[in-house]
């Protein structure tokens, strides 16, 4: 069906409103990308199954659960505990749920509307019963996550049900472009992406361009190791997205657009093709949309998986067909981005904000978050925190609230070290942060950044050392290789940091450290060589003396391979020999029925000796 | 008028698009390795980097100059961070200096130098890769390479070719043709531009220098040299001799000093060239076929021809080009003589061009006659400056010598043919004379728009009543841009010059280096000298010419001066 008009789409809005309202009980069994990998397709199979069988003989169950509706939802956001199931509308949420935990769903709730109390979430004693209820949802404002996990992000008439493109409708009949730019300005709604520039500044520099061909590209090549937001939004509910890009071309004048997407979120890019053909078919996406002048084209552009592309100009030039290497500015993307034309760059997070700020205004929207961070922010908790899973608060939260209230705290009640915010490109925080709000300038003032969002929480065994060498490898390995510094530099430093997490650095190693850092970050070429050793840099500053133990070769997380050694407690060893036998490098040395002794020399650690003691006498000592 | 400051020195901004441009201006001569004027800015190499007042650092050569800013170019951390850049450039760079083909005119080590970097404290732990040297023109050795890109967009933004690009990334990135296939078997067409514009040895000259010893060194191998017109105005650079001097008189010597039995002048092939292209013109123009008439004196354009547009080959004069005629010409005289006079000698023809491309040439099997290879080692001014300092010869301090007979007499239309617009210049000489008899024409010719460093230009002259319209282009980039107009019916011409070097001959693949502006400018001033200072203008006034067609040709013209 062909959309020509406002009216038409307020009908098929009604029309989808009515269609959803029949589902007198929905099955939402989550179809992220965490919960699918923990079995949510045999699940979600298991209860079509079940619920097509009942259909088939509804007469004998009777009316209550006539229309029984399972859903692919997006993800909901608590990855710790999926595969999750919910059932609309007792709103009960099940957790961990297995195939075999379906039949009794299937009884106990949709039949007799019972809650399975052992599938229920349950934290200090208490069982939750809804999702709204579980602290982790309790403590979160989610707006831009609203949809991802009750509607069907396979069906765009859930979408227009839930109020789904009326922003689109809003600018298109009752706002001029520049309104709608004033609009966004007015919000003063920040790049997600990292940066946290004035979306409505980039969007004004498109429009006033006298080159009349214009791009909206959209950055979905969410790098960061660890960061899963604009995957969540693309997974869950890619029409919001979707719907930000066309407010974002009437305002700017643009004609086309690109969703630059990862080839490694299959889920992503096949959900936004979806979206995308069912748009067309409504034309939603299209020539003369709706109706109007307004005529916008989509494309999905799979990327390769660079880091770097998230980079503009690379990002660009990837697109185009080109090796995906940042160039120097000027010109800046908003005078010649894709194809050389004036092209607005934002990432799918700050596309999906557009649309709630276009219906409910500027004003409201800076009721939410912080002056100068007007706003929520979505987050991807993730290392050693209880409730790890996507999570949206107000800009502003306190790192303490985020690990704590909402998290759940430090996994097995271990000691809160540090948490690196804004992946490779970001920064280390410690407890000393923990009354630290979470925004832009709050963060930069602390020399770190939002970036994409990634929150990766590490416990008093976390090596800092280790930590700064595995972003440093993940930079190394992700350098363009075309400016000096970052090609050469992180190969450096990470060359002195595998020496020094190996037992093998030197005190000079850390001034080297220090002199390669400082320089790599005010002379490379890009935001991502100049971000590169930020980790180094700041774990550095804060951690120096775990740096300089590792140099008298101790780790003091006992983390670091090379510098553990496995020793035998004389007390304990009956000189059964056990340990010696299976040590593959005959390491161990000793008489029968006396105690055994490691050769440190020979041993490469690999921890066979432990596992085979049957007396646990051996011990990794740092 | 708008300044800034830099180092306390207020400087004017005069149109400037980057500050490197106006830091430069202010007589400060920062380093760097991947700017050069006439490419994009790609801003890798970072040794640029200066400070504003706020602290803020960037890169001067990708920075647009705004009124007021107070830039630093020499405070302490600037200099640490150069330094440091600099230092992580040769911890990667395979640093056998001593026995590099670059020692000494190295860029790389130049700047190491001004930098001062005192040492280099990390170590080169790189995997040492294969040299590619499958080119009959240039060799290509990665363990040299810095990244700075300059021969990729060179290939690529100059020469329209893109026979090089980047592969892998971080510290794995190197520069290789695609799917690091041997240069031999791309569209490569040997120009050797990506060399001229290399700063360290990672792309050289292929050399061939051992074989001319040899054959020196033969006593049954009579060894005859012939010089290329822009080599005169070139060799001089590498022996301190200033920019653009004629040193042909020179080279003559040190090449007789050398043991070459016999020394010419390609100019003389060169006229002969500008007899037969001539011919070739009016007679396509008469049998109105295969127009425009492309010129055949440049290996890199017939061979980038033949790569991008087969479809255009016919339009190529038959004519071979002036080192390919001069050594069939030589090769056939010295046969007929020592045949004559009974003699028992190989003859072995060395010639010395500006050019990369010409070694490929050489070995065209349309430069061969009747299969054999006409000339036996084509070597470029660089390699030829290379053996007279091995031959520890003061090239400075030579006495000049003239050419050999019976080919000594050569036209100042012929030397031009080392620059843009030369060979057209020539050829109109030559038309005009046989029209008119007289040389009002030469000034005329001069001012019509075929000199200067414009990429496309264009004139027309009168045949009869038929207006020849000409163009010149130089720049294997120009050249495509203004084919796919011909093809596509915007343009309409009945000759076209091309040179696939920028400026000609004179800033060949093969000529020494380094070449800044005013090296350029000085060479194509050297040639057009040479030309007004010739007795003979024009080839047709060159009294050889005639004989040798009359004696030694024998209407054999397409057996020895022409493809086929």
């Amino acid at each position: 069906m062909v959309l020509k008009s406002r009216e038409d789409l307020k009908q098929i809005r009604v029309e989808s409103q009515n269609k959803m309202a029949v589902d007198d009980c929905r099955i939402l069994i989550c179809a992220g990308t965490g919960c699918l990998a923990g079995g949510s397709q045999e699940i979600y199979n298991r209860f079509e199954e079940l619920t097509k069988d009942i259909d088939s003989v509804s007469c004998e169950f009777g009316r209550e659960i006539a229309h029984v509706g399972v859903k692919k939802s997006g993800c909901h956001g608590f990855c710790e505990m999926g595969p999750l199931v919910r059932i609309e509308p007792m709103n009960y949420l099940y957790i961990k749920v297995k195939p075999e935990d379906c039949e009794e769903i299937f009884n106990e709730t949709i039949l007799k509307g019972k809650p399975v109390e052992r599938l229920l979430y349950e934290v200090d004693g208490k069982r939750y019963e809804s999702q709204e209820e579980i602290p982790f949802y309790a403590k979160q404002t989610r707006l831009v996550l609203k949809n991802c996990g009750h509607i069907d992000a396979e069906n765009i008439e859930e979408y227009l049900a839930f109020g789904g493109y009326s922003a689109l409708e809003k600018v298109l009949f009752d706002m001029k472009p520049s309104e709608v730019v004033n609009e966004i300005e007015e919000s003063n709604l920040r790049g997600r992406g990292g940066g946290g520039f004035q979306t409505g500044y980039k969007w004004r520099q498109v429009a006033k361009q006298p080159e009349k061909i214009r791009y909206v590209v959209c950055n979905g090549d969410e790098g960061d190791p660890g960061a899963f937001m604009d995957r969540s939004i693309m997974e869950g509910d890619p029409h919001k997205m979707i719907e930000g890009m066309m407010v974002a071309a009437y305002a700017t004048g643009a004609q086309e657009g690109y969703v630059y997407v990862r080839a490694e979120y299959p889920l992503a890019i096949s959900r936004l093709k979806g979206a995308i053909e069912q748009a067309e078919a409504y034309q939603l996406l299209g020539d003369n949309i709706l109706g109007t002048d307004f005529s916008f084209k989509l494309h999905i552009n799979k990327g390769a998986g660079a880091f770097v592309c998230g980079e503009g100009s690379a990002l660009t030039a990837s697109i185009e067909g080109e090796r995906g290497m940042p160039r120097t500015k000027p010109p800046r993307t908003v005078e010649q981005g894709l194809f050389g034309k004036p092209t607005v760059l934002n990432n799918v997070e700050t596309y999906a904000n557009v649309p709630m700020i276009i219906e409910n205004g500027s004003k409201w929207y800076l009721g939410i978050g912080t002056e100068g961070s007007p706003g929520t922010k979505a987050f991807a908790l993730t290392g050693s925190v209880n409730n790890t899973g996507l999570i949206e608060v107000p800009m502003g939260t306190t790192l303490g609230e985020v690990i704590f209230s909402i998290g759940g705290g430090v996994k097995n009640d271990a000691k809160f070290k540090a948490v690196q915010i804004g992946g490779p490109s970001g920064g280390c925080l410690v407890d000393t942060d923990l009354e630290l709000p979470l925004d832009f300038d709050s963060l930069k003032k602390r020399g770190a950044m939002i970036g994409s969002g990634g929150l990766v929480v590490m416990d008093e065994n976390t090596c800092m050392v280790e930590v700064a060498r595995f972003f440093m490898n993940f930079t190394q390995n992700e350098s363009c290789g075309k400016c000096v510094p970052c090609r050469e530099g992180t190969y450096r430093m990470l060359e002195i940091l595998e020496r020094i997490v190996n037992g093998e650095g030197k005190l000079e190693d850390l001034d080297m450290l220090e002199e390669l850092g400082q320089a790599i970050t005010d002379t490379a070429l890009c935001g991502l060589g100049k971000s590169a050793a930020l980790p180094v840099l700041s774990t550095l500053k804060t951690f120096r003396d775990e740096y300089e133990e590792h140099i008298n070769k101790r780790c003091p997380a006992g983390s670091c391979e090379k510098l553990r050694s496995y020793v035998i407690d004389p007390e304990a060893c009956k000189g059964c020999s056990k340990c010696a036998r299976n040590c593959p490098v005959e390491a161990i040395e000793g008489v029968i029925k006396s105690p055994y002794v490691i050769n440190q020399e020979k041993c490469i650690k690999c921890g066979a000796c432990i596992d085979s003691c049957p007396f646990k006498a051996i011990a990794i000592a740092n | 008028m708008d300044f800034i400051t830099i180092d306390s020195q207020s400087v004017p901004i005069e149109g400037e698009k980057n500050i490197l441009s106006i830091i430069r201006k202010a007589g400060i001569d920062l380093p760097t390795f991947c700017y050069h004027s006439e490419l994009s800015i790609y801003g890798a190499c970072r040794m640029c980097v200066v400070e504003d007042d706020r602290g803020r650092v960037f890169a001067s050569c990708s920075e647009q100059p705004r009124k007021g800013m107070v830039i630093k170019t020499n405070s302490s951390k600037i200099q640490k961070y150069r330094k440091l850049i600099m230092e992580l450039l040769l911890s990667s760079h395979c640093r056998d200096c001593t026995t590099c083909h670059k020692n000494g005119i190295c860029e790389l080590q130049k700047l190491a130098y001004k930098v001062g970097v005192d040492a280099v404290r990390f170590t080169n732990n790189k995997e040492t890769l294969p040299l590619d040297t499958s080119s009959p023109s240039i060799v290509r050795d990665p363990n040299k390479c810095i990244l700075c890109g300059d021969c990729v967009r060179t290939c690529d933004e100059v020469q329209g070719v893109g026979a090089l690009d980047f592969a892998f990334r971080g510290s794995e990135m190197q520069v290789m043709p695609a799917f690091n296939k041997p240069l031999a078997e791309t569209n490569c067409v040997g120009c050797g531009q990506c060399r001229v514009v290399c700063p360290t040895g990672a792309i050289t000259i292929k050399k061939d220098e051992e074989r001319v010893w040899e054959a020196l060194d033969d006593p049954n191998t009579r060894v005859v040299a012939q010089i290329a017109p822009a080599v005169r105005v070139a060799i001089g650079d590498s022996f301190g001799i200033p920019k653009g001097t004629n040193s042909m008189g020179k080279l003559v010597g040190a090449l007789r000093r050398m043991g070459f039995d016999k020394v010419y002048d390609t100019t003389f092939g060169a006229d002969l060239t500008v007899y037969e292209e001539s011919k070739e013109l009016v007679e396509r123009i008469q049998n109105n076929e295969k127009l425009p008439l492309f010129t055949s004196c440049c290996p890199g354009w017939v061979k980038f021809c033949e790569n991008k547009f087969p479809e255009l080959t016919d339009h190529i004069s038959t004519c071979r080009s002036p080192q390919g005629m001069f050594s069939a010409l030589l090769k056939d005289y010295y046969r007929t003589q020592d045949e004559k006079e009974g003699v028992d000698m190989k003859t072995f023809v060395v010639s010395i061009m500006p050019c990369t491309a010409k070694k490929g040439e050489a070995i065209r099997d349309d430069y061969k006659t009747d299969g054999v290879q006409d000339t036996d080692a084509s070597i470029t001014t660089a390699e030829a400056a290379r053996m007279i300092r091995r031959a520890a010869i003061k090239f400075e301090d030579i006495e000049e010598e003239a050419v050999d007979m019976p080919f000594g007499i050569v036209s100042g239309g012929g030397v031009i043919f080392g620059v843009t617009g030369g060979v057209t210049e020539a050829v109109l000489r030559k038309i005009s004379y046989d029209k008119d008899h007289n040389h009002k024409a030469l000034g005329e010719i001069k001012f019509s728009g075929i000199r200067g460093i414009e990429g496309v230009k264009e004139t027309s002259i009168m045949l009869g009543d038929r207006e020849v319209k000409i163009a010149v282009v130089h720049g294997l980039g120009n050249a495509s841009k203004l084919i796919e107009e011909i093809k596509a019916g915007k343009r309409n011409y009945d000759f076209v010059e091309v040179m696939a070097c920028k400026r000609g001959c004179v800033m060949g693949g093969g000529q020494p280096v380094p070449a800044g502006p005013r090296t350029k400018q000085m060479r194509m001033k050297g040639l057009y000298s040479v030309d007004t200072a010739s007795q003979v203008r024009t080839s047709n006034e060159n009294p050889l010419v005639r004989l040798v067609y009359d004696d030694m040709i024998n209407g054999r013209e397409h057996k020895l001066l022409h493809t086929r």
